[in-house]
């Protein structure tokens, strides 16, 4: 490719606050006191509820929306601060991809991702075989002429992507950019902003309500919750060993373990007096998640073990298991000792009788 | 019909569609800048000028507000200032002009309206300049409302010049009134009418075909 400069750029979120004005006087705070960094070439996936405030921080890197209190850097510039061709500078260091595509409806596919580059003022006789080949790296040479109406929702994306991608950014931001897609489509949109990670080096922060979105692109993930950041780390460490209520409700809508309701209305928070079940969330992690652990546990210690339900997935590369047991309550502890010394994570739902 | 009335209806339907050419011409001209800015100008928007906004929006509306009859001869001596005379076809032309742009201008607006909050996202988002935005967004994806809003505009005028017989416009519908009512000859009333209809019917259809060509969206009912 005519390869215009790539490189990750880093975000800094310095004690970042935005407040509404509210029609009627007063003021809504949509985000309070957020400091998040992101390192060049990282993928950080925002992940919280409509409203929590994460499409207001995330516009905030390309300074659609402006803090009131705080800093957010790009590479070191300060967007909230920058005003007319200094912010059109940076925004055009910053690609944006859209849940809606918001592609024009009266240019082609070629027309579209040549948009940013007149904008640039990048003279034709360059646009042309830059968008070329842009549109050869998002896999739509066959349908350059065709407009946004001819096109799929995934089809539509790629042309996003391809324009976001035009004037050469630092930073990739996504809004929902799979929220309007089905599952496969996202898959190959998902697979798509991969391969540009890692063969352009740009730093991607993608906000989004989907966990499975994080679980399958995102190095970091920050969790917001009221207008804060409430948990935020490595991917596969805050899929581990969530510590928020946030996070693990999210958590559990990906992993897909939840307990089956029969057992779920029949559980209760203090063990019976005399025998019944303690029911266990295991949590493997690492090299861990292919041991067969609960055979050990019988094998080795006798205790017999019920699984209720369980997923082994990956994250990242690395495998990444959650199983819901129960087993006797009786030696509950003596299980749960067991495996935290083989590095397990272990969390007590509950009991059955 | 003797062939002196024939030619009489010729020159009339010319006087018809000079005025009107000349009148959306210059009004497209005028307005469409003007719808523009009335439809990126209030608060927070692109060109952000309310109390700018708030004046041309009072002057458009106040202007729309007068009977085109009256501003015909409300006008007079505005209308000999600017053509050198107050009658005739050629002074015709400024009522109809005056009278066209806050339509125009309406009708752009409304069309700019309609264009989806979000590709003016993206567009600032690429770095792109107010004008920009305008130029190559907003009037682009506009464009099928905004010919169909001109076509509306072309409809109108043609029913507007009628009235201008009133300070010697001439033109079909001046004619229609002299010949047809003054003096009794209703088969020219008839004509003038059947041209009037051919006219308008002509001026729809092409304002039409003419949107059709430049919308790319998909068609209505298919979803998107």
């Amino acid at each position: 490719m005519t390869q215009t400069q790539h490189q990750g750029a880093s975000i800094a979120f310095k004690a970042v606050g935005k407040a509404f004005q509210k029609p009627g006087g007063g003021t809504v705070s949509a985000l309070e006191n957020v400091t998040l960094n992101v390192a060049p070439g990282d993928i950080t996936g925002i992940i919280g509820r409509s409203g929590a405030g994460k499409s207001t921080l995330l516009r905030m890197v390309n300074g659609l929306e402006r803090p009131t209190s705080g800093r957010v850097l790009v590479d070191g510039r300060d967007v909230g601060a920058a005003t007319g061709a200094a912010l059109r500078g940076i925004r055009r260091e910053v690609g944006m991809i859209f849940q809606h595509f918001n592609l024009l409806s009266s240019r082609t596919v070629a027309g579209n991702i040549a948009l940013p580059l007149e904008v640039a003022g990048v003279p034709t006789a360059q646009i042309k075989p830059r968008v070329a080949d842009l549109i050869a790296r998002v896999g739509l040479s066959a349908q350059a002429d065709r407009y946004p109406a001819e096109l799929s929702g995934g089809q539509k994306q790629r042309v996003g992507i391809a324009r976001a991608l035009a004037t050469g950014p630092k930073v990739l931001l996504s809004d929902e950019a799979t929220s309007a897609l089905d599952p496969e489509t996202t898959q190959t949109v998902l697979a798509l902003l991969k391969d540009i990670n890692r063969d352009l080096g740009l730093t991607i922060v993608l906000i989004t309500h989907e966990m499975a979105v994080v679980r399958d692109i995102a190095s970091h993930v920050a969790v917001i919750d009221g207008g804060q950041i409430v948990e935020h780390g490595r991917t596969y460490d805050i899929f581990a060993a969530p510590q928020h209520p946030t996070t693990r409700s999210f958590l559990s809508g990906v992993t897909g373990v939840t307990l089956p309701a029969f057992i779920r209305h029949r559980l209760s928070d203090a063990p019976p007096a005399t025998g019944g079940d303690e029911v266990i969330r295991v949590t493997f992690a690492g090299e861990h998640a292919t041991d067969p652990m609960l055979a050990l546990l019988t094998t080795e210690l006798g205790i017999a073990v019920n699984i209720l339900a369980g997923a082994v997935e990956e994250i990242g590369a690395q495998p990444f298991g959650n199983l819901l047991i129960s087993l006797p309550a009786a030696r509950g502890a003596e299980a749960r000792a067991y495996l935290e010394r083989h590095n397990l994570l272990t969390e007590v739902l509950g009991y059955v009788s | 019909m003797s062939a002196n009335l024939i030619n009489l209806l010729i020159e009339a339907t010319g006087q018809t569609l000079y005025m009107v050419a000349i009148a959306t011409l210059i009004g497209t001209a005028l307005g469409l800048p003007l719808g523009v800015f009335l439809a990126t100008s209030q608060r927070g928007e692109l060109l952000s000028a309310p109390w700018v906004n708030k004046v041309l929006g009072l002057v458009v509306n106040a202007t729309r507000s007068i009977p085109f009859i009256i501003l015909v001869v409300a006008i007079i001596p505005f209308t000999r200032l600017l053509a050198g005379t107050s009658i005739g076809t050629t002074a015709a032309i400024v009522p109809l002009t005056i009278a066209a742009v806050p339509f125009i201008a309406r009708l752009v607006e409304n069309a700019i309206r309609e264009v989806d909050e979000g590709l003016i996202e993206a567009a600032r988002a690429m770095g792109a300049t107010p004008l920009q935005i305008i130029r190559k967004v907003l009037i682009a994806e506009a464009l099928p409302a905004i010919t169909l809003g001109l076509t509306l505009a072309v409809v109108s005028l043609i029913g507007y010049s009628a009235m201008v017989g009133a300070v010697g416009g001439e033109g079909l519908g001046d004619l229609g009134i002299r010949y047809g009512y003054q003096r009794f000859m209703p088969e020219v009333m008839a004509v003038v009418v059947v041209i009037l209809i051919v006219l308008v019917q002509l001026v729809q259809s092409v304002g039409e075909r003419i949107a059709a060509r430049v919308d790319k969206r998909a068609p209505k009912g298919r979803g998107q």
